[in-house]
């Protein structure tokens, strides 16, 4: 193995590594983030796409996955964004909570004025050298991530939100709309900041047309100060040929309540990669997740979770259900740093395989240096219970609705985790519908 | 209302009911006893259309139709109940939600309009009060955390609410305390009619002396071997089933 062996260059990454060189003194910022650009390009440089040789990548191979890089879509005009909302709206009724709106990657609402809080373009705060835009990137545990360095790289579309104590409880959403003629790439990327104190409700939307190949790479970091609260929601709703990446990137301080949830239903493929830093004591966190899964879809949720101080709680709770030759990937680690006593972690991920054909693949790690910590993980994988399918029949409820009975009590648990009733109505109701297309 | 002829059923290729011959009339009261092992859960599953058994021979004729073709919901529509011995928990499901789920499915197999949820939850709530079960029981999730008490009384409701044709409680007295059993005997002598059937499985005399059946059949190696009054039960109490399990074997 000799450092001085090339790899092989797929059309995807040499795309990628010529638009680089292209767009590199045309993208957004000073020659701080020129710089931090090239770093993070060369990162990314370093391994391409990733395969199964990197160890976080071994069930998602996106090298081969990823064939193409199609170029970003044009910047739609208002017409037409107005039109590709409405009609990729992920949740079934709308949520009366100001939004922050992308079309095809491109900001494309005015932020809505909401007290306390502050929203400015990404490209514009780049452009500007606004002091936040040195706060992009912050988690050390997710650096050497090549997708995460590959939208660093191109990083222009997307937000910075500031939320202050002044905001009371706010609430804000992101929504995400992709419909194009021809298949393209995006790469949002949106940073929030909750200042000490401050509390956010969050709501993460993806949605986009059926039958085109588009691909995205989207980012959100959350940084949580002392005292804050965040509850997170994000739902991966995307058109059925989709591709789609995604990073979650949080860094909590002390005494932080955070908590977040992903319902992935919608994309061909989906890579869903979540960091968690804690960098104060006393935060309490809950990560839980539900993935709905038919035909041939392929979705990852891979979860690392860094305990690095001490007198932390968490919770991870995971639920995949998998419909005829879907394949679902679950990897969790928790690591706990050696300072980092007391610590409180459990990770469960559950899958219900509905199908024969269908595949579930559970890695759930702990890696411990700290001797004074409860930590717990489980992995489990079944069908559903006969037994309580003959209850459930034997009151009347016909076949499929005794199942779609059981798919919903499976789900039940994680969606407990939405604090909100409107976005947990909507939740339930796109777990409803799934099941209903079952037939 | 119930007539079984010649019931003989195999699991994993071991027989458990041998030419079984049963029936109970329109509005009586049938009591199975019989010691373990008797086949007596095994024919409540199999009336009730539990797949895991092989009918091998026989028919088990609901007034009049042979009802071994249906799944487990098409004969719950034609008015089977079967009350478990270990009801299921489903966490994740409310009660209500259920409750209206089930009340809804036979009403429409049965081609009848669905209820209003005002209409449901007023049946609901009159016969949860006659049975004991508070609004807070209602909320959560089906049998999720109930004591075995608690979760008797829950089949009970549901077979108050469902309007069986015939009612089939299996060992519905294990588990249950004698305050819990009056509650549960009551719910059930409530529901007595002339329209409808009872089959009462018990391994003791005991829910007889609350349930008190028209008719017992004692149970052993998978066939019916005697049949009386209400008297028989209290001679088995006296007596034990050593005799049956002889007599079987002979």
């Amino acid at each position: 193995m000799g450092a001085d062996v090339k790899p092989l260059r797929t059309a995807a990454e040499a795309a990628l590594i010529a638009r680089f060189q292209a767009a590199a003194n045309s993208l957004p910022g000073d020659s701080a983030t020129g710089r931090r650009r090239t770093e993070a390009f060369d990162r990314f440089e370093k391994t391409g796409l990733p395969t199964r040789r990197i160890e976080e990548f071994h069930y998602t191979d996106l090298r081969a996955l990823l064939r193409d890089a199609p170029e970003p879509a044009a910047r739609p005009d208002a017409a037409v964004a107005a039109t590709v909302l409405a009609h990729n709206a992920a949740f079934p009724a709308p949520l009366a909570i100001p939004s922050l709106d992308f079309v095809n990657g491109y900001l494309v609402s005015q932020p809505p004025a909401i007290a306390g809080v502050d929203i400015v373009a990404l490209d514009a705060a780049l452009a500007a050298g606004d002091a936040l835009t040195g706060r992009i990137g912050a988690l050390e545990l997710a650096q050497d991530n090549p997708m995460l360095a590959l939208n660093t790289a191109f990083m222009a579309e997307g937000a910075i939100v500031r939320v202050s104590k002044e905001a009371g409880d706010a609430g804000l959403q992101l929504r995400f709309a992709n419909a194009a003629d021809a298949p393209f790439s995006s790469a949002p990327r949106v940073l929030v900041i909750v200042d000490d104190g401050a509390s956010l409700d969050l709501i993460e939307t993806h949605a986009g047309a059926s039958g085109l190949a588009y691909q995205v790479n989207a980012v959100v970091e959350i940084i949580a100060g002392d005292g804050a609260r965040v509850n997170h929601t994000r739902i991966n709703a995307e058109g059925d040929a989709a591709q789609a990446v995604s990073t979650l990137s949080v860094s909590l301080g002390a005494d932080v309540r955070f908590s977040s949830f992903g319902l992935t239903t919608g994309p061909a493929m989906s890579r869903h990669q979540i960091f968690l830093g804690c960098a104060g004591e006393g935060a309490d966190i809950t990560i839980g997740g539900a993935t709905m899964l038919r035909g041939r879809q392929f979705a990852d949720t891979t979860l690392t979770l860094d305990h690095a101080v001490p007198n932390c709680n968490s919770r991870e709770l995971f639920k995949t259900v998998l419909d005829d030759e879907s394949t679902g990937v679950f990897q969790g680690k928790i690591i706990v740093r050696q300072h980092a006593q007391k610590t409180d972690g459990r990770m469960m991920s559950a899958a219900l395989l509905l199908a024969e054909n269908a595949t579930m693949n559970n890695k759930p790690e702990l890696e411990i240096f700290a001797d004074d910590v409860q930590c717990a993980h489980g992995a489990t994988c079944g069908q559903l219970d006969d037994d309580l399918l003959f209850y459930l029949m034997a009151r009347g409820l016909p076949r499929k609705q005794a199942e779609a009975l059981m798919v919903e009590a499976f789900l039940g648990e994680p969606l407990e985790f939405v604090a909100r009733e409107d976005v947990r109505d909507n939740l339930v109701a796109l777990v409803e519908g799934w099941l209903a297309a079952r037939g | 209302m119930l007539e079984i002829r010649n019931l003989v059923v195999d699991i994993d290729d071991k027989r458990i009911l041998n030419g079984l011959n049963l029936t109970v009339n329109k509005g009586e009261v049938a009591a199975i006893m019989g010691p373990n092992g008797s086949g007596k859960s095994t024919l409540s599953y199999v009336i009730s259309g539990k797949e895991d058994y092989t009918v091998v021979d026989g028919e088990i004729l609901l007034d009049g139709e042979n009802i071994l073709e249906l799944d487990p919901a098409e004969r719950a529509a034609l008015g089977v109940f079967l009350a478990f011995q270990y009801p299921l928990e489903i966490p994740g499901v409310g009660t209500m939600t259920f409750l209206k789920a089930v009340m809804n499915a036979q009403r429409k197999a049965r081609g009848e309009a669905e209820l209003t949820t005002p209409d449901l939850m007023r049946r609901v709530r009159e016969a949860a009060e006659e049975l004991s079960i508070n609004q807070e029981m209602l909320k959560r999730p089906l049998n999720f955390g109930f004591s075995g008490g608690e979760k008797k009384r829950m089949e009970i409701l549901q077979m108050a609410l469902l309007e069986p044709k015939l009612c089939i409680l299996d060992e519905t007295d294990s588990g249950l305390d004698i305050d819990a059993l009056k509650i549960v005997a009551d719910g059930v002598n409530a529901l007595r009619s002339p329209d409808r059937s009872f089959l009462v499985i018990t391994h003791y005399q005991r829910l007889l002396d609350y349930i008190v059946p028209d008719t017992v059949h004692v149970m052993a190696n998978g066939r019916i071997v005697r049949t009386g009054g209400k008297e028989l039960a209290l001679e088995l109490e006296a007596n034990g089933y050593a005799d049956y399990r002889q007599q079987a074997a002979e």
